[in-house]
This record gives structure tokens, C-alpha cells and sequence, in this order.
């Protein structure tokens, strides 16, 4: 497989970057691939977990015998799994195989980044039994006890030594721009999660860090890690270069800049200073800027080439991934409107408007990622390609199920909430159709993922023939 | 210019910018809150009640935040005054909340101030609001044959529970419903102890 390194602005010449590159693969296959094997088992269990949620409206007294098993416990070890299993660590197992490729040099200390992804794990068994079992710090989004916390804060450690030392030994003058996501993210994300965990808040100031830390943990962490992604796996599969290096640099500038201050957004209508509440809506709708900056540089470079999509599996999700961004992150300013958000706040909308983003933004752009990375980690193609045409076709429709039931009821909600005449049984009444359909998108968001993970397996079992080519443009040869 | 040094910096730089307008002025605007005389601090029965709120999970599900007249229908629900930061000195966790899947409980103990209605409603949520989708907290009481000194027994429509069975409360329900009755924020949030009267 040959490819051009058109990624560089430096470029060497092309046998020295294959060597660099084999290099470089060679130093992170250990740690990705235990970042990755892990990834996809905390999804099976998150997206498991999150069904199980899902179902409880439907039937509440199911499995309401037990603590362990009660929807507020469920719920936050789903959204743990998920957001700190799934996407972190298959996030930084991206960016630990991506950085090396694009610095030109191998992974430093590959044994820290393993320790680190067992760190990770340690963390999430230790910090989600705990939750199931009632000990939790009692905060959205930082549930995971102090102590527990401790845990990874060293395995972040560890991780940022290897991979900000890698950047150190570059042998790159300049930095491609998923460097820069990738970079910062590994900074903020260790200053935001240790500054919301120390012990010294408390009362309506809490609930200001709570919600800093929480936006950010999205903001600053998984969309910069995804965007890294996309910003990587977009030029690479498509053979041309990012159009506007200006534009990115607009958009990684004003990104930083303005979703550090978004979070107070979901504090509106509440019990805090209202300049407060201001500075962060203005802050979400600037955020215009750097996603429009964004959406036009990805879609702009896949100007006349949407033909690849069909050949492509990496591009297929990850062009979704993007696009989805660019909706989820309109929404999201739109969202922290007060006119709109007197509606929406406090409703199953904002749930939908999460999962958009978390999963049809960034567990699309991973699923791309993998389908492109673990052919390089593993020397091998995928053996099934139908099965990624499934996986592809269940995630989007599960979550276009889970978010347009949710954004429809969780407005019939807000509005009807608003309305003191209707009585509050109505209201949740109301709400019942649209909370199944979410548990039918959720199943097939289960689905896609178990189609995922028995591909996976076989795929690092090195089952199937031995191909030459990758697996999808074969498959459309032979129909 | 040593680029890795400008993204270095600069994100520091953002992310410390962002903390500083977001939470240190705030911190500073906002300390030495007073405690208004109306409010008591929590009792220790209140406090693992409190707990048992948050290991729970309530707060998924209810908020412990009413907005003001202008901005939603909370008042005119009953769920009370607009809140204030003087309202929330004693809490750590906060448990303001983000959703109203139930209704808001910042003041559920002046709307609601019936031990045994909340018992039973934690038991089955469905045994006095049929539509509910909470979860049932059955686990937090005790079904026993005959009920023994001191034991607070809930009072259980016909055919919840098997014939001869009684419902007790247990510690944690107790603690929990405690909890919940102290949630009264029915006084003036800027008369503090000791000021004018
Ligand atoms: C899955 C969401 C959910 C969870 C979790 C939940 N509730 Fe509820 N709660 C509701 C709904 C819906 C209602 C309205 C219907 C009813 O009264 O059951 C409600 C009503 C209430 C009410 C009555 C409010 C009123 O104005 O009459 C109280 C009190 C209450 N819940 C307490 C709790 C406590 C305490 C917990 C945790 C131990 C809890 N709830 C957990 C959904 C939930």
C-alpha cells in the first residue's frame, strides 16, 4: 500500500517516510492495540448498560429490587463506560498511533503508554463498581469517587509524558493540525478534570465547575481528539491535502478560546449571576466561528471526491462523523438561546442533543478510525465486509431513531412543561412514545456495536482470507 | 517561534482564562454568601439522607432549582419561589440538577409534607401516580410478618403487597424521607440571623 504523505508540510522523500512511518507503527502497536481492545469492550458494556436505562421507563419495575441495578445508577455507569471507556480511550489510542506518523518520530516509552491503558481500565472496573455500588462524588459527568480518581490522573500522567515527549524528539519543523488538537487536548484535559475533582467547592459555585468540567470534558477533550481524527483520516483516504491551512488555524484558536466558555449554558434560568450565564451563551454562539471554519475546510477537501464514500468505509463514517458535527454544533449554540432554552432545558432534548454528539459526532469518526488503523496494527483486512456495511447502516439509523424521537418528545415535553395547565402526569405522559422509540434507537445502536465487536475479534484473530486489497472495494468488484 | 511552546501556552493560556471568568469570579462574587436564618443546616438524619439522594441517583431525574416567574411555569406548579445562591450554602454536593423527568424538589417538603405519602410513593410510584416512571425504592424497606416496637409501617393499598405482610420503613427510608421534608425553602433567602429584623 502506497501512500503519499501528504500530511506534511516537510516532507521527506518518499522511501525515507515509509521507513519513518513503519518505524513509528512499529513503536505504537503494542499500546494501541490494548487501547483499542479495551475501547471496544467498555462500548459492548456501556452501550449494554444504556439499553438497560433506556428500558426502565418502559418498565420500571424491572430489576428495581436491588440498589445496584436502580436507573440512577445504571445510567451514570452508562454514561461512565461510554464517555471514559469508549471514546477516551479509543481517542487516545488514535492519537498515540497518529502522533508518531505525523512527527516522524517512534512513540517514546511505548511501555508508559501500556501502563497507562491499564491504568485507564483499573480506573473504570474500581470507579464504575463503585458508583453501582453507591459510592460516587454525586456529580454529572465526575461521579467517579475521589480517591478512584487518583487512578487516572497517573495514567493520564504517564500517557502525556509519552506522548508530549514523541513531540519533543519530532523530526518535523512544523505540526499538521492534528497535532495541535491532539497536543492541547492532552493538556487541558489533565488540568480541567484535576481542578473539578479537588475538594474545595461546594453550593452554586459547584455546580459552575460541574457544568465547566462537563462541557469541557466534551469540548476540549473528545470533539478536540475527534477532530485531531478527522482532520487526519479525511486528506489521507482521499489523497489530497486539507484545503485551507488558514482555516484550521482559525478553527483550533477560536475553538480553544470559546468552548472553554461555554459550560455555564446549562446552568440557565438558575440560581447563578446572570453575567455569568450570558458570558457562556455569547461564548456558544461564537462557536459558530471555528465550526464553520472547520465545516468548510472538511467539506470543501471532499468537494468532487463524495464518490470515495462508496469505496471507502474510514471515509463513510467519518464523513458522517463531520457532518454531524457541523449539525450537532449548531444545534448546540441554537440549544443555549434563553428563548430556546427556556423550552429544552430540563427535557429528554438535551439528551438527544448529547448523544448526537457523542455518538453520531464522535463514535462515528472512531468507528472510521479503526476501520482504517487496525489493517495497519494487525497486518490483516477485514475478513467480513458485509459486516461493516451492517454496522455502518445500524449506527446511523439508531441514532437518527434515538435523536429525532428524543428532540420531537423532549420539545413536546418543554413546551408542555411551560404550560402550567397542564398537569405534570400529562406531561410525562406525553413523553412515554417517544421514550420508546429511543430504546428501540438504542437497540440498534447495540446491534451495529455487536456486529462491530464479533468483526473486530475476528479481525485481530486474523480470521478469513488473506487479502490484497482492502476489503470494501473488493467486495463492490465482486457484486 | 517554537510552535510546540505556542500550543502549549496557548492552551493553557485558554483553558486558564476560561476557569478564571467562569469560576474564580463567581467564587469571589459569591463568597461569604450568608446563611439565611430561615434555613437550618442539615440534621445528621437529613444529611445520610442526603447521601442516600445522591448514591441514588434522584438528581438524574429531579431538579432542586426553580426558575423565576419570567422564565418557566415553576411557580405557577407550585414548586416555589425562584431560588437563590443563599439557598444552597449548605450543600456540597449541589444536586441543582439538569432534568425534570419528575418535578422539582426544592421545595417538596412544603408541598408534600406526609411521611407515609412519601414511603409509599418510594415503595410504588405507581400505587399513587399510575402514570409514573420512576423507579420503585422497594429495597429500602423491609416486608415483614407482623410489625415490632418503633417500626413505622406504611400504609399499602389492597393488593400491593401479599395477605399477612406489612410494609416496614427501614433506616435508609427514613433517613431518605427525612431528607425530603426538609426540603423548605419557603423563608426570605436575604434575611440572615442576627440582621435586621
Ligand atoms: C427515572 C426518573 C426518576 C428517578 C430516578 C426518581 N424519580 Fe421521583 N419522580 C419521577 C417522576 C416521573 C415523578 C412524577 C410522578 C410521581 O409522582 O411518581 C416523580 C415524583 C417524585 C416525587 C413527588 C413530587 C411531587 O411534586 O409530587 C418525589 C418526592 C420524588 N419523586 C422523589 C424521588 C426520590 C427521593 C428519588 C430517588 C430515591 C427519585 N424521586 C428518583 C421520576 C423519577
Amino acid at each position: 500500500m502506497t501512500t503519499v504523505p501528504l500530511l506534511y508540510e516537510d516532507s521527506p522523500p518518499p522511501q525515507v517516510a515509509a521507513g519513518e512511518r513503519i518505524e513509528a507503527d512499529r513503536s505504537t502497536r503494542r499500546p494501541v492495540l490494548l487501547f483499542f481492545h479495551s475501547a471496544v469492550v467498555w462500548l459492548l458494556v456501556g452501550s449494554a448498560l444504556g439499553l438497560v436505562a433506556s428500558l426502565k421507563f418502559q418498565f420500571p419495575d424491572w430489576l428495581a429490587g436491588q440498589a445496584l441495578w436502580t436507573f440512577g445508577r445504571v445510567r451514570t455507569a452508562h454514561l461512565n463506560a461510554v464517555a471514559y471507556g469508549w471514546a477516551s480511550m479509543a481517542l487516545v489510542g488514535v492519537a498515540v498511533w497518529m502522533i508518531p506518523r505525523l512527527v516522524r518520530a517512534p512513540l517514546h516509552r511505548p511501555a508508559a503508554a501500556m501502563a497507562a491503558a491499564v491504568g485507564w481500565n483499573l480506573f473504570l472496573v474500581l470507579g464504575i463498581g463503585a458508583v453501582l455500588a453507591g459510592w460516587t462524588d454525586g456529580l454529572e459527568w465526575l461521579e467517579i469517587p475521589f480517591p478512584i480518581d487518583a487512578i487516572v490522573a497517573v495514567a493520564g500522567g504517564l500517557m502525556a509524558y509519552s506522548v508530549l515527549m514523541t513531540v519533543a524528539r519530532r523530526r518535523t519543523k512544523h505540526f499538521y493540525v492534528s497535532v495541535w488538537y491532539a497536543l492541547a487536548a492532552m493538556v487541558w484535559f489533565p488540568i480541567i478534570f484535576v481542578t473539578a475533582n479537588l475538594p474545595v467547592w461546594g453550593g452554586v459555585g459547584q455546580a459552575a465547575v460541574n457544568w465547566w468540567y462537563g462541557h469541557n470534558a466534551l469540548g476540549l477533550w473528545i470533539t478536540a481528539l475527534s477532530l485531531a481524527t478527522a482532520y487526519y483520516l479525511i486528506p489521507k483516504v482521499l489523497g489530497r491535502p486539507i484545503r485551507s491551512y488558514w482555516l484550521s488555524l482559525v478553527g483550533f484558536w477560536a475553538l480553544a478560546f470559546f468552548y472553554s466558555m461555554n459550560g455555564i449554558h446549562h446552568l440557565i434560568g438558575g440560581p447563578v449571576p446572570t453575567w455569568l450565564i450570558t458570558v457562556s451563551i455569547t461564548a456558544s454562539v461564537m462557536m459558530v466561528i471555528p465550526v464553520a471554519a472547520t465545516a468548510v475546510n472538511f467539506h470543501t477537501t471532499m468537494l468532487g471526491r463524495f464518490g470515495t464514500l462508496r469505496h471507502s468505509p474510514t471515509l463513510a463514517f467519518v464523513v458522517a462523523g463531520a457532518m454531524i458535527y457541523t449539525a450537532v454544533s449548531l444545534q448546540g449554540s441554537a440549544e443555549a438561546l434563553r428563548t430556546v432554552n427556556r423550552v429544552t432545558h430540563f427535557t429528554h432534548f438535551t439528551v438527544g442533543h448529547a448523544h448526537l454528539g457523542v455518538y453520531g459526532f464522535a463514535s462515528m469518526i472512531l468507528f472510521g478510525a479503526f476501520y482504517f488503523i487496525v489493517p495497519r496494527l494487525v497486518n490483516w483486512e477485514w475478513p467480513k465486509p458485509a459486516l461493516i456495511r451492517w454496522h455502518f447502516w445500524l449506527a446511523l439509523s439508531g441514532i437518527a431513531v434515538y435523536f429525532v424521537s428524543l428532540t420531537l418528545g423532549g420539545w413536546l415535553e418543554g413546551a408542555r412543561m411551560l404550560d402550567a395547565a397542564v398537569p405534570f402526569g400529562d406531561v410525562v405522559t406525553a413523553t412515554k412514545p417517544y421514550l420508546v422509540a429511543r430504546s428501540v434507537g438504542g437497540a440498534l445502536m447495540l446491534a451495529a456495536h455487536l456486529v462491530f465487536a464479533y468483526h473486530y475479534w475476528l479481525m485481530v484473530r486474523r480470521r478469513g482470507p488473506e487479502r490484497a486489497e482492502p476489503a470494501w472495494s473488493e467486495a463492490r468488484a465482486a457484486a | 517561534m517554537n510552535r510546540y511552546l505556542v500550543i502549549f501556552l496557548g492552551a493553557v493560556a485558554t483553558v486558564t482564562f476560561a476557569f478564571v471568568v467562569l469560576i474564580g469570579l463567581p467564587e469571589v462574587q459569591l463568597a461569604g454568601v450568608p446563611a439565611p436564618a430561615g434555613l437550618a443546616p442539615y440534621t445528621a438524619s437529613q444529611a445520610e439522607g442526603r447521601a442516600l439522594y445522591t448514591s441514588l441517583g434522584c438528581y438524574y431525574c429531579h431538579s432542586q432549582q426553580v426558575r423565576t416567574p419570567s422564565f418557566g411555569s415553576d411557580s405557577a406548579r407550585g414548586w416555589g419561589r425562584a431560588s437563590e445562591p443563599e439557598d444552597y450554602v449548605y450543600d456540597r454536593p449541589h444536586l441543582l440538577g439538569t432534568m425534570r423527568t419528575g418535578p422539582d424538589l426544592m421545595n417538596i417538603g412544603v408541598r408534600q409534607p406526609s411521611r407515609d405519602w412519601h414511603y409509599l410513593h418510594l415503595y410504588q410510584p405507581r400505587a399513587v401516580a399510575p402514570f409514573s416512571v420512576m423507579p420503585s425504592f422497594r429495597f429500602l424497606f423491609v416486608l415483614k410478618d407482623q410489625a415490632e416496637m418503633g417500626d413505622e409501617i406504611v400504609t399499602t393499598p389492597p393488593g400491593l403487597v401479599p395477605a399477612g405482610k406489612v410494609v416496614v420503613a427501614g433506616p435508609k427510608a427514613r433517613a431518605l424521607v427525612d431528607y425530603l421534608l426538609a426540603l423548605k425553602r419557603d423563608y426570605d433567602p436575604h434575611a440572615v440571623a442576627g440582621g435586621a429584623p
